[in-house]
């Protein structure tokens, strides 16, 4: 069963070849079998799922069920969830129980969905490794001495491992596409607004979007179908109709245009990955797609927007974990401010915390407007270079990441570097873009995936041309040895 | 250097952190290292740009003046580390 996709599991279930309480309880002996290699999640929640699976088994009994009611699936531990733990990898969670349902369980939980676990991911999501998790690391089911990517690392080594048939991420620079490019799996960030970020923990509100990981792009098209939509409880929801994701899989994509930026071609990128990527491009070709060359001439400068807008965010997000209403509090306080200071300098990691000051430093009198006004500013510049590119193309396509994954602990030392592993997927999140990461081969037997970008709102023309290379290959069908 | 440890510690303050001794020197020298990325922006030219400020030029959407949520107070504060009589509880800050 672990071995079919979320869209064949939906017909089995409807079928009825097998129930879903049969379906969870395979899962689960998977995920208690196998997730020991792992650590891919932080909470695993059985009873529930069980509970929720007999439900849905009785939905399914009346023949009208959601495509998606009985499917089991793993949650990041990022979104509230009534009653069950939300740590987001943080001592300053670790006993947080939400009140409330974030908008995306709700509608997961609407449909029927099974949740089996919430997953394990970098702190607060930042961190592009898993490694900053307080839970400790993930490891990437395709070489367990290397990272899955992250910060939803935890999502796409499960989705990797065959724990669930689908996972939920959040994307800020690029938190659900690196790590499904480092996993072998499927991952689609929409555009910004599409998906309510009410109840997800906020890290940098203009940037955060969550998506779904799963093995394929008609996986994903099918549940953005559930995930996104309007919501009145999130200020920035787009007030716009969705398409039915999935009802475009299968257009032809003859003489759509394709532009390949030439700037993501060049620093740093591994010959290897752009190999993969060459030959990625010839089945576009293939398929009677037209290649061109475009030139986004700002997206070099990604990075470091990025780690200006980002921490400057999330610095005033974070100022809520004072240890008053929810949350960690330090013992023994002395006073108010030893109260604040002690809470947070227990309660966070050393990478929230240097981007916590980080942000503080772009947003302190006297530098305002030297950092974070010059970088809203550059910000708009990259977007514009979008904006003419997609007058002269339908989508544009380039590597999700420039190397595959790296070891534990190679790049912990040094923030700079590991930063620059998001170099592709930033430009996407700062213009607010729909991109999927999609598995295209691998590089020294582990996985490497390939980047669309569409337009603002193009997802069902982005997951469409996903579908068709996933007609022509089979790198998603790839599982990891250990793991089949 | 571009950030020095007085600035550090006067950041540290404004957010609310406590900076360990022996944490002074690398944090300086991690900022300063992404300080100095960041730099690159200075070499683009952005007189004539008009600052991003909502990724589809969307604005805030505004709604009726008017009570949506029910009330919470019990569920939300059964969470809190530290209530009484209904208020949350911090140390004592006027004698």
């Amino acid at each position: 069963m672990h071995n079919q996709t979320l869209v064949q599991i939906s017909n089995s279930l409807k079928n009825k070849e097998y129930s879903s309480v049969e379906l969870t309880q395979h899962f689960i002996r998977r995920i208690e079998k196998l997730d020991a290699k792992l650590n891919s999640l932080i909470t695993i929640n059985s009873d529930l799922a069980l509970q929720r699976a007999a439900e849905a088994d009785r939905q399914l009994a009346k023949g009208e069920a959601n495509p998606l009611c009985g499917v089991p699936y793993i949650h990041k531990d990022i979104f509230c969830t009534q009653g069950i733990r939300t740590s987001c990898a943080s001592r300053m969670l670790h006993d947080f129980i939400a009140p409330y349902d974030a908008t995306v369980t709700e509608r997961l939980n609407r449909c029927g969905m099974v949740m089996l676990a919430k997953s394990n991911m970098d702190e607060f999501a930042m961190g592009s490794s898993n490694e900053t998790s307080f839970y400790g690391p993930t490891l990437n089911p395709w070489n367990l001495e290397r990272v899955p990517g992250g910060s939803s690392g935890g999502s796409a080594a499960a989705v990797a491992a065959r724990l669930a048939p689908f996972a939920t991420g959040t994307d800020t620079g690029g938190s659900i596409r690196q790590p499904a490019s480092l996993c072998g799996v499927t991952g689609l960030k929409p555009t910004y607004g599409r998906v309510s970020r009410y109840g997800m923990v906020a890290f940098a509100s203009s940037m955060d979007q969550a998506g779904p990981m799963t093995q394929t792009a008609e996986d994903a098209a099918l549940v953005l179908e559930a995930m996104a939509g309007f919501d009145d409880k999130d200020s920035t929801s787009l007030d716009t109709p969705c398409p039915a994701f999935s009802a475009d899989l299968g257009a032809s994509i003859k003489g759509m245009r394709i532009g390949i930026p030439q700037e993501f071609l060049a620093q740093g990128l591994d010959p290897l990955v752009a190999e993969r990527l060459q030959q990625a491009i010839k089945i576009y070709e293939s398929m009677g797609a037209v290649i061109k060359e475009i030139s986004l001439e700002n997206s070099p400068l990604a990075v470091p927007v990025y780690y200006v807008v980002a921490c400057a965010e999330s610095s005033s997000n974070l100022a809520r974990y004072d240890g008053v209403r929810y949350g960690y509090r330090c013992q023994d306080a002395k006073d108010l401010q030893d109260l604040y200071r002690r809470t947070r300098s227990e309660g966070f990691g050393q990478e929230v915390k240097r981007r916590i000051l980080m942000g503080t430093y772009v947003l302190s009198a006297g530098y305002y407007d030297a950092y974070y006004l010059k970088a809203q500013k550059v910000r708009q510049l990259i977007s514009q270079d979008f904006a003419a590119a997609f007058q002269e193309v339908d989508l544009i396509l380039g590597p999700t990441t420039p190397t595959p994954a790296f070891k534990v602990g190679e790049k912990m030392e040094d923030p700079v570097t590991m930063y620059l592993n998001d170099i592709y997927t930033i430009p996407a999140n700062l213009a607010g873009l729909p991109a999927i990461s999609l598995p295209m081969g691998f590089v020294n037997q582990l996985p490497v995936g390939l980047q669309l970008v569409a337009n603002h709102l193009q997802e069902a023309l982005m997951l469409n041309a996903a579908y068709q290379y996933q007609q022509q290959t089979d790198w998603h069908q790839q599982m990891p040895a250990e793991f089949k | 250097m571009i950030l020095d440890p007085e600035q550090l510690y006067k950041i540290a303050n404004l957010a609310k952190l406590e900076i360990a001794e022996d944490t002074v020197q690398p944090l300086v020298e991690d900022l300063s290292r992404i300080l100095s990325m960041v730099e690159q922006l200075n070499g683009v030219e952005t007189e004539a740009v008009w600052p991003m400020a909502h990724p589809l030029n969307a604005t805030q959407r505004l709604r009726q003046d008017r009570v949506t949520e029910p009330d919470k107070r019990t569920e939300l504060q059964s969470i809190a580390p530290a209530v009484e009589d209904a208020l949350y509880l911090v140390p004592k800050v006027i004698e």
